[in-house]
């Protein structure tokens, strides 16, 4: 099935290109030149889904292959199948907000100032990498864009974000090239395994090889850390609270809500098929943490003085949840964690980019310091409301329609572990209902009395995120058609019977 | 009676080694005849067309030596191969690019040396020597008679010769290192040093040469190598001996335990010559290191594996640990050079083909960084008060590099690419070369010591990352330390967009510079310099991202001449 146009390779070289512009223009332009690539890099990503055939989800799609480094066995082969595509739209489709939620950041209110031409230059650089590392379809590749793509994050955080900046940005620095070199090792061993030669990279490649046993299960740790560290799972994800923190909205925003994808991305496309067994083996251990990563993350969330240390911890939780379903390996579990990538991509944008419009109004993160807000600005209060009932996963949004599959899904295999994970939902009802009680409820303070409400810009920030969670709430079904094909093969290479959840088939056929 | 028989001499075979002799001899003629005034042009074209002459040399053996395999040349003393003729290329490149960073004088016509080396440190002498700008010239010759050495180390096919190639690319080295401009006593501490720990590494190979000839009564690798398969009794005598010879070439290279000089020549030496003797010594020394372990010690892998793998693991985790507190620029560099000696033996140690092109091809690209990182260390300078002060040394402590990215963004960025290729991030050519080594170990069975190298890197990154805060992230000393950057700029970057001039921005910072009594500068040169810092940095990214013609070149001839 491959297509004539590289629909992919001009996914990923567009953004670049942008990048390239964004360095030489004068910073008065750089504002329209970002939102006009990033919106040409949308309608391209639109125009890929297009030529996409649905019907055959689950197949790798828009494949290409061209030798890279043959003498290493490495070859630039990029492809997609539906939920790799699925998680490029919804990164192309991030990345126009974020820049437009980023217009007024960096050094100046009113003018573009240079240090917002870098800043946007960084963003599409980061888009490039991100675009690539869910279309790559060659192990070696894959490591390298993980590994490249943490440059451009860290001068993210280091060059733009708060006063500890620096030193978030070193500690995610150092906890994500530390799992990626540790994986390097794997990945190097995998190769010696496969059949070599100058394609031997291919994952299709080094798919099915037959595994000494403990050299699976190694292979296994090593490449299942690296995707922890980077999802972040219990008890490596204490990067991130302070990454999010540190980094502005926009930063935060593409940090957890679209890059940590890869870490769930790459345990359900790497992991899974590369290691069958191990993972079958790993698969109690794993749950066991997810289940932790639930409770601990929305426990901590509760916990939370900083607004924006609060969404990173409630994405902990969230991220537990995705790796549950994809470890409990059912096909409806498996396809709920698909789609709960998309839908925590779209919640987390929506709570961390509004959060990220209070926190420049007050000039402040604490919770504390905002207080009866519903009545100054109704129009930020409601749309935060509703990203956070997304995050609770509220019937009619469609974080309810994933999150409801994933515990179904777990439940058919893993009762007990279902039942658990599902107190994480009552967790979530707390941080988010009181956080939104502390924060817009209660007697309007003096000191926020002349706060402006949304403008246009960020009103059309937000609404494309909060439209997409109540139109894939009620019509869930064109996106779960992306995800189904891909969970059924998963299965089938990981080689378990899948285990039928009958309420869930229902749920996701309305 | 025997008739005495000239050996027959392939000239052609040796002509890169000869080219660069040959001009580093004329270079003596050259100071003894040339006039002071024109003496700098004559022996600086002089050795670049040597330099140049020799890759031109290498390139025109190639094709010969891809076909047959290599030749071996005066009696078997040289031997012209594959792997000879990729170091020879490496060397003569990175030597070509070194010597225009040691050529390169700053905009006040001061080069990196002293004006006159045997002046007495603090003389009336001296002063009179810089006063009259009396220039040493005599660098190029060193440099080339250095470098001739270097060519032929890696060639060596028998020990004698491998001796005496150390000894005229030693001895060069330990003048060059005692000539900086600037700090003299602590250049010429560095160079009796290195002379004093050198004479005894010297010693301890000649000593082995001594006992392994008298094991196999040869000093050929190939009849060492045969004398090896064959059992005797005189097994320790052998093995004493190889560990001495080992012991030599591993105090060049810089692995622990004989890694003490390192840092403290590195520090001293004048900052081109570090460069120089960092990349092309070390390609040199891996070299023969690498055709002894391959071609003279096969037959003792297991008896020496276990001294290898220690001093291996030994060398990348005390460089890494050591480079985690050093807080000189220079030294830092020089540990960490130090820890990639560590991860280019992992590759030697691999014992396969895949170590051989790994090898070869980690050197050039280290070389490259190396380079062009102490290119940059050499530009970047201490200026006492304003804009107008003297310029003074060079700023080598890592406080004096913060800032430096908001002064001189492409420097700095430049500098973060050396540092990035350093630490083996992905799209860099330290990428590729560690990658390489680390394949190669694990296809070899020592994946311990790929792993070891894998957490050393990323411990290692540390450091390197701890550069490019200080250089982007931090505020140059002196400057208010702001607390969240955006916001309390705000105010001041919006003022002079809104003057319509971001000229305004640029002459308000020495006046913020001023405050501090030292500050730090880059200082303007003559160029060559900053053709060579771009020259390394396009290596660096053009193999970091496609390797693979370079890789196959090395390849397609990575096979020793037994």
């Amino acid at each position: 099935m491959s297509s004539s146009f590289p629909w992919l390779t001009a996914l990923i070289v567009l953004p670049l290109l942008g990048a390239a512009v964004l360095w030489v223009v004068p910073a008065g332009r750089a504002r329209a030149v970002a939102l006009g690539v990033s919106l040409l890099e949308l309608l391209l990503g639109i125009a890929a889904l297009a030529a996409f055939d649905v019907a055959e989800a689950g197949s790798v799609q828009l494949l290409e292959v061209h030798g890279w480094i043959p003498a290493f066995g490495v070859s630039y082969a990029v492809g997609v199948d539906g939920v790799g595509l699925i998680l490029v739209l919804m990164s192309v489709l991030i990345v126009p907000l974020v820049v437009l939620a980023a217009w007024r950041e960096q050094g100046s209110l009113t003018v573009a100032t240079d240090q917002l031409r870098r800043y946007l230059a960084l963003v599409l650089l980061l888009e490039a990498f991100i675009v690539a590392v869910f279309a790559a379809r060659d192990v070696f590749f894959f490591y390298v864009l993980f590994e490249a793509m943490l440059i451009p994050v860290y001068f993210m955080i280091g060059l733009f974000g708060g006063a500890q900046r620096r030193y978030a940005a070193v500690k995610f620095l150092l906890y994500s090239l530390t799992g990626g070199l540790i994986m390097l090792v794997a990945v190097i061993a995998l190769y010696l395994q496969g059949p070599g030669g100058p394609q031997g990279f291919l994952t299709e490649n080094l798919t099915g090889l037959t595994l000494d046993p403990t050299a699976e299960k190694l292979m296994f740790c090593a490449f299942f850390l690296a995707f922890a560290i980077k999802a972040p799972m219990f008890p490596v994800h204490t990067w991130l609270p302070d990454a999010a923190q540190q980094a502005p909205a926009g930063t935060s925003t593409l940090l957890v809500g679209v890059l940590d994808k890869v870490g769930t991305f790459g345990m359900l496309t790497l992991c899974l098929p590369l290691f069958p067994n191990a993972s079958r083996w790993a698969a109690p251990v794993v749950i066991v943490l997810a289940v932790i990563s639930i409770l601990y993350g929305a426990l901590l969330a509760i916990g939370q003085k900083d607004l924006m240390r609060l969404i990173a911890y409630t994405s902990v939780s969230h991220f537990g949840f995705i790796v549950l379903g994809i470890f409990a390996f059912t096909s409806t579990s498996v396809a709920g964690s698909s789609f709960y990538m998309v839908n925590h991509g779209l919640s987390t944008a929506a709570l961390f980019l509004i959060a990220g419009f209070l926190i420049a109004r007050r000039g402040s993160q604490q919770i504390a310091d905002f207080g009866g807000l519903q009545k100054i600005v109704p129009v930020l209060a409601g749309t935060f409301l509703v990203a956070g009932l997304s995050a609770l996963s509220l019937p009619g949004l469609s974080t309810f329609i994933s999150e409801f599959l994933v515990i179904v899904g777990t439940f058919a295999r893993h009762p007990a572990a279902a039942v658990v994970s599902s107190l994480g939902v009552v967790l979530a009802a707390i941080y988010v209902l009181w956080t939104y009680q502390r924060m817009f409820t209660g007697p309007e303070r003096p000191e926020l009395a002349g706060m402006v409400d949304a403008g246009t810009r960020e009103r059309w920030v937000v609404a494309p995120l909060l439209a997409l969670m109540v139109v894939f709430g009620f019509v869930p079904g064109p996106a779960l058609d992306l995800v189904r094909p891909p969970a059924s093969v998963t299965l089938e290479q990981v080689g378990v019977q899948d285990v039928p959840a009958t309420a869930a088939t229902e749920e996701g056929s309305d | 009676m025997t008739e005495f028989v000239a050996p027959t001499v392939d000239w052609a075979a040796l002509s890169p080694v000869v080219i660069v002799l040959l001009a580093a001899v004329v270079g003596v003629l050259v100071e003894a005849f040339v006039p002071a005034r024109a003496r700098r042009t004559v022996q600086l074209t002089l050795a670049v067309a040597a330099l140049a002459g020799a890759v031109i040399a290498v390139a025109a053996l190639w094709s010969g030596v891809e076909e047959t395999g290599g030749t071996v040349v005066l009696g078997g003393s040289l031997l012209v191969d594959g792997p000879t003729l990729v170091l020879q290329a490496t060397i003569a490149l990175l030597a070509l690019v070194s010597l225009l960073i040691i050529a390169d004088r700053t905009e006040t016509g001061e080069d990196a040396f002293a004006p006159n080396a045997a002046a007495v440190p603090g003389s009336d002498y001296e002063e009179l020597a810089r006063r009259k700008g009396v220039q040493q010239t005599e660098i190029y010759p060193l440099v080339l008679f250095a470098t001739g050495g270097m060519l032929i180390f890696p060639a060596t096919g028998d020990l004698l010769t491998l001796f005496v190639a150390l000894e005229v690319l030693s001895l060069p080295l330990y003048l060059l290192t005692g000539m900086a401009r600037r700090r003299r006593l602590l250049s010429q501490e560095a160079s009796m040093k290195y002379f004093l720990l050198g004479a005894f590494s010297s010693a301890l190979l000649l000593f082995g040469i001594a006992l392994v000839y008298g094991y196999s009564g040869s000093l050929r690798f190939s009849e060492i190598s045969e004398a090896t398969q064959v059992p005797g009794g005189l097994d320790s005598l052998l093995l004493v001996g190889s560990v001495l010879i080992l012991s030599g070439l591993l105090f060049k290279v810089g692995a622990v335990p004989f890694h003490t000089w390192t840092p403290d020549v590195y520090q001293g030496a004048p900052t081109p010559i570090t460069g120089f003797m960092a990349a092309c010594t070390k390609a040199a020394a891996f070299g023969a290191l690498l055709r002894i372990v391959y071609t003279m010690l096969p037959g003792l892998a297991w008896d020496l594996g276990v001294l290898l793998w220690t001093v291996a693991i030994l060398t990348m985790v005390v460089g890494t640990v050591a480079a985690l507190v050093q807080t000189d620029m220079k030294r830092v560099l020089g540990y960490s050079s130090i820890a990639h000696a560590g991860f280019i033996l992992t590759g030697i140690i691999a014992l396969n083909e895949a170590g051989i092109v790994a090898v070869l091809f980690y050197l050039l690209v280290y070389g490259a960084a190396t380079v062009g990182a102490f290119g940059i260390v050499w530009l970047v300078r201490e200026r006492a008060g304003g804009a107008d002060s003297p310029i003074l040394g060079e700023a080598t402590h890592l406080s004096q590099w913060a800032g430096l990215g908001r002064t001189n963004p492409l420097l700095a960025l430049t500098f973060g690419l050396f540092l990035l290729s350093f630490a083996g991030i992905p799209l860099t050519a330290g990428f590729a070369g560690k990658f390489s080594v680390f394949s190669a170990a694990v296809e070899g069975g020592a994946w311990p010591l790929a792993l070891i190298g894998v957490l050393a890197s990323s411990v290692a990154v540390f450091f390197y990352v701890r550069i490019i805060v200080l250089m982007f992230f931090t505020e140059p000393a002196g400057a208010q330390d702001e607390g969240a950057a955006p916001s309390s700029l705000a105010p001041s970057a919006e003022g002079f967009a809104l003057g319509g001039d971001s000229t305004v921005a640029v002459e308000a910072e020495p006046v913020v510079q001023a405050r501090s009594t030292v500050s730090t500068t880059v200082v303007g040169t003559e160029g060559f310099a900053v053709v060579a810092i771009a020259v390394c940095a396009l290596v660096t990214i053009v193999l970091g991202v496609f390797p693979s013609p370079v890789l196959d070149l090395i390849a397609s001839v990575a096979t020793f001449l037994a």
